[in-house]
């Protein structure tokens, strides 16, 4: 035996010295993401209060929570929400599916990338917003012409990201994989599936993103449900209170949806050798 | 017997890095591969390795010709290579999947405790110091108990220190199993600790130059007068290679000195 071996047990990394958090800073940390919007909201509702302010065009968090009340118990909030949701869980399903596959090919295959990327970047410029009217001739006004509006604007950054992390994933690692000899599909199991998630749970969350901006430019275009629907709503019935409530919804959608992709693939990502852990 | 038949291999913009490269080398035989940059060493390896195909001639290992990774052939290259995604037991295990959950836990305790890295067999690579994760890297390799062990200098990157202890380190792993080493090196004293025998190879294009016996008794004393007349012996091969070699009578003294200037 050699002398290093003997050190080996002696050399002790700090390993789960990081782990043990008490449940207090675990419950702070979130908190402190809800200072800034409290103290905006506050603010606001004692300056409407004391008058330095009729509170008319932005209602303070008061009235906007009491209409919130009222949508709710009228059972429209939720309805909304529900057919918006329903609206980007369809369009952003698609858009996953049809961005994962043609950027893993193109990442994959030097000549399918030269073959459809200069196309896909092409139309990737077009503003999608711009497709809406072609989209209505096509698919009509109904679901269908909203549903791949959104998928449309998921597709890309999908397709960007994960065509991109393909491309670069390490040479030096995908060797290890060929030394021990994996075949095609372990090699994509094994090396490629998670050398690329990292960067493939960014591309979703950006998709997802333009998932919620997307289905909002479908209902203003015309839908009798859905949250666009009560923002076009407000605005025509000069109820701002329902306007910022519809955007709260949003908001709080949008976040809540966004940490569903980052619960779900933490426990994935925990070997990432990371700047920064927030 | 690992045998290099004739192996060329010339890279796509027109580098002739191998030529004519024949060799043979037993079963249990430690061979050092020693030579300036461009000389071919990692060429060489990589065409045993299966990782890249020779242009030319052929790598046979007991009568079977290597056209691509083979299990009886490991590789251990200058960089870890560890996936990160797995843990330390998990990387070490990467190459035993198709094993049954029992046998490949046992195996990986195993040469995990050889390298006296048990209690960090759940870390993440990330934890691991850099001589811990060559560490690792050597585990992952030796599992599969290869026939064929290369290492493409394998401690090039670790504090002098480290690398002592490693070379003692691989020294005791080889005498267990026995595999036959092919391992590169610019590391003169690393080579004559190890070798049974140290290739000195000449670049543009990449062949063999000269072939130094090194049988001292092991463990061996780099202090002692034969180490350093092995070493003299194998600088002097190194610099004549290079075409640096200045006529004088004093041979030994200027090997000595080019030694530090031959990469």
């Amino acid at each position: 035996m050699s002398l290093f071996f003997m050190t080996a047990t002696a050399e002790q990394a700090a390993t789960g010295r990081e782990a043990r958090k008490g449940l207090l800073t675990r419950l702070a940390r979130p908190a402190l993401g809800l200072l800034v919007p409290c103290l905006l909201a506050l603010g606001w509702e004692i300056a409407v209060r004391m008058g330095l302010s009729t509170g008319r065009l932005l209602p303070p968090p008061s009235v906007i929570f009491d209409t919130f009340l009222d949508l709710w118990s009228t059972g429209e909030l939720q309805e909304h929400t529900l057919v918006t949701s329903a609206r980007v869980l369809a369009g952003f399903g698609c858009g996953v599916v049809a961005g994962t596959i043609l950027g893993a090919i193109a990442g994959y295959s030097a000549l399918t990338y030269r073959l459809i990327d200069p196309t896909l970047q092409g139309l990737r410029a077009v503003p999608s917003i711009a497709w809406v009217p072609l989209f209505i001739l096509w698919f009509g006004i109904f679901e269908a012409s909203k549903i791949i509006l959104i998928a449309t604007g998921v597709f890309f950054p999908v397709y960007l990201g994960v065509m991109g992390a393909v491309i670069s994933v390490d040479r030096k690692i995908v060797e290890v994989g060929r030394v021990f000899r994996l075949s095609g599909l372990a090699m994509v199991r094994r090396i490629l599936l998670p050398a690329v998630l990292p960067a493939y749970v960014i591309a979703l969350r950006a998709g997802l993103g333009l998932g919620w901006m997307f289905v909002l430019a479908a209902e203003f275009l015309g839908a009798s449900k859905g949250l666009g629907f009560l923002l076009i709503d407000g605005q025509q019935l000069g109820k701002p209170a329902q306007i910022v409530a519809a955007i709260v919804a949003f908001a709080i959608l949008g976040k809540a949806s966004d940490f569903l992709i980052i619960a779900v693939s933490a426990p994935f990502l925990r070997w990432e050798d990371r700047f920064a852990r927030h | 017997m690992l045998v290099l038949d004739r192996v060329c291999k010339t890279y796509p913009n027109g580098t002739r890095a191998l030529d004519g490269l024949s060799l043979g080398v037993s079963p249990g035989e430690i061979l050092v591969v020693i030579g300036g940059s461009g000389c071919g060493k990692s060429t060489m390896l990589r065409a045993i390795s299966g990782l890249d195909t020779p242009t030319q001639g052929k790598v046979v290992l007991d009568g079977v010709p290597i056209t691509g990774p083979h299990e009886k052939i490991g590789i251990i290259f200058q960089e870890p290579r560890l996936l990160p995604w797995l843990t330390v037991a998990d990387n070490v295990g990467f190459g035993l999947e198709q094993r049954p959950r029992e046998e490949r836990r046992e195996r990986v305790a195993r040469v995990l405790a050889r390298v006296g890295l048990t209690d960090k067999a759940k870390v993440w690579p990330r934890e691991l110091s850099g001589g811990q994760a060559q560490r690792v890297a050597i585990a992952r390799a030796l599992v599969p108990r290869p026939q064929v062990l290369l290492l493409d200098e394998p401690f090039s990157s670790l504090d002098a220190f480290t690398r002592a202890d490693l070379q003692v380190g691989l020294l005791d792993l080889w005498a267990e199993l026995k595999p036959t080493l092919v391992m590169v090196t610019h590391d003169v004293e690393e080579a004559i600790v190890l070798a049974d025998r140290i290739m000195v190879m000449r670049p543009r294009p990449g062949r063999v130059y000269d072939e130094i016996a090194c049988d001292l008794p092991r463990p061996r004393d780099r202090q002692s007068a034969a180490f350093d007349f092995v070493k003299r012996r194998v600088l002097a091969a190194l610099d004549r290679s290079l075409d640096r070699a200045v006529l004088t009578d004093d041979g030994e003294t200027k090997a000595a000195h080019g030694g530090g200037l031959w990469w």
